[in-house]
């Protein structure tokens, strides 16, 4: 593997990366997936996938990522488990260097996701672990008949505040702001249940407990006021950052952080694309990773020719 | 070596009197990033045998976990002699693996 020039490697094994392997490999390009765990990214985070169009009946992100790798190496697509630590963008072919050696490629799609921000508030890192999380989905089951908060107001917020008011005693959605943002369907859902209760314009200041959480300090920052709430798990779901840095020096990214690409994928460096949450865009869903990646894959494949008529 | 399976009847024999420095994982079946972890531990496991790693299956092993004060999965723990030397949430690579070792 390491001593072929393959016409295209995938960084990341989520749903763009695979759906850019599926297309790259039918259009006939030798592919390799680089990803560092196991295929899914942050699908795997999410039992239920109710808003993937094709799956009536719902199915769950582990299985979904499968599924999407299994499909790719239907048509030759390779993956590799490792971490690309460096990439030179300069040379062509391009240098991918990992934990396992390197890979060299004439095109390059980034498919590297975001992974989730951190509160900073106080106690936030010495509880993590021990009642502070990020992901509803994977410890929800833990906290089964319990009083849990949930920290954010966007999608993955209410997703899994809602996903947490089935399992749990007591739901507190805490959100700095006076509306909530996340798909109606939950906000709606969330209004009516009657063990959730909202907690606006309000942030967590304190996250305290001995060995494991008990309670966190809220201060409404409208009035001032600070309470305490008595709490068994805190789950802090206030958004992504992209996985991006090691792309600073050569791609031009936005302030947060995304690589810059329009819905063609291309980035400022000719054959290189950014596909899926790693990119600037209006709305991060599974369905518009994969739909990045089929793009990025498709002008890949014109980059692959136009490069291969010229050399 | 592969990936140990620790339970309440094993766990001092195979963690707390190993000699080797063991690597615990808290894990469940129904949690993706466990899943996605697995492999990795697997080949850690395979590939280092100077560590010991072993699973531990919260829904099987709730006195563990409480013990453990496991909260939130996957829980990492490095004990050495019986003792607590580092911890982790979440999936890993295979170097942030190691890198608890040190």
């Amino acid at each position: 593997m390491q001593d072929k020039i393959f016409d295209c490697v995938i960084i990341g094994g989520g749903p763009a990366g695979y759906t850019s392997a599926l297309y790259a490999t039918r259009a006939g390009l030798s592919t390799l997936i680089i990803e560092k765990f196991s295929p899914g990214g942050q699908m795997t985070q999410t039992m239920e996938i109710d808003n993937y169009p094709g799956f009536d009946d719902g199915v769950d992100g582990f299985t979904l990522g499968e599924k999407m790798k299994r499909g790719a190496e239907r048509f030759g697509a390779e993956t590799i488990r490792a971490e690309v630590l460096a990439v030179d963008l300069d040379t062509q072919p391009r240098k991918i260097v990992t934990d396992s050696g390197d890979f060299f490629a004439h095109s390059l799609i980034i498919a590297t996701g975001a992974e989730h921000k951190h509160l900073g508030a106080d106690g936030e890192e010495e509880f993590l672990g021990r009642g502070v999380g990020y992901c509803a989905a994977c410890d929800g089951m833990l906290y089964r008949g319990k009083t849990v908060a949930v920290v954010g107001g966007g999608n993955s917020a209410t997703a899994d505040a809602a996903l947490l008011s089935k399992i749990c005693k007591k739901v507190y959605l805490i959100h700095r702001r006076d509306t909530l943002r996340g798909e109606r369907i939950n906000t709606e859902y969330l209004k009516n249940a009657p063990n959730v209760e909202f907690i606006l314009n309000s942030e967590v200041v304190l996250i305290e407990g001995e060995r494991k959480i008990s309670s966190v300090k809220i201060k409404n920052n409208k009035t001032g006021d600070i309470s305490d709430l008595l709490i068994d798990g805190l789950f802090i779901s206030i958004g992504r950052r992209p996985v991006s840095e090691l792309f600073a020096s050569t791609l031009a990214l936005d302030p947060s952080g995304y690589i810059i690409a329009d819905e063609s994928t291309k980035t400022n460096i000719d054959g290189v694309f950014a596909a899926g949450d790693v990119r600037t865009k209006p709305f991060r869903q599974i369905v518009t990773a994969t739909a990045d990646g089929a793009t990025a894959a498709h002008f890949a494949e014109e980059y692959i020719s136009k490069i291969s008529s010229n050399g | 070596m592969s990936v140990i399976l620790v339970n309440k009847n094993n766990f001092k024999e195979e963690v707390l009197d190993s000699s080797l420095p063991v690597l615990v994982d808290f894990y469940a079946d129904w949690c993706g990033p466990c899943r996605m972890l697995a492999p990795v531990l697997a080949e850690l496991a395979d590939e280092h045998p100077e560590i010991k790693v072993a699973k531990i299956n919260v829904d099987e092993e709730g006195e563990l976990a409480l013990k453990f004060e496991v909260m939130n999965i996957p829980s990492l723990f490095v004990i050495k002699d019986g003792k607590v030397t580092n911890r982790a949430l979440g999936v890993k690579t295979k170097a942030q693996l190691l890198a608890l070792f040190e």
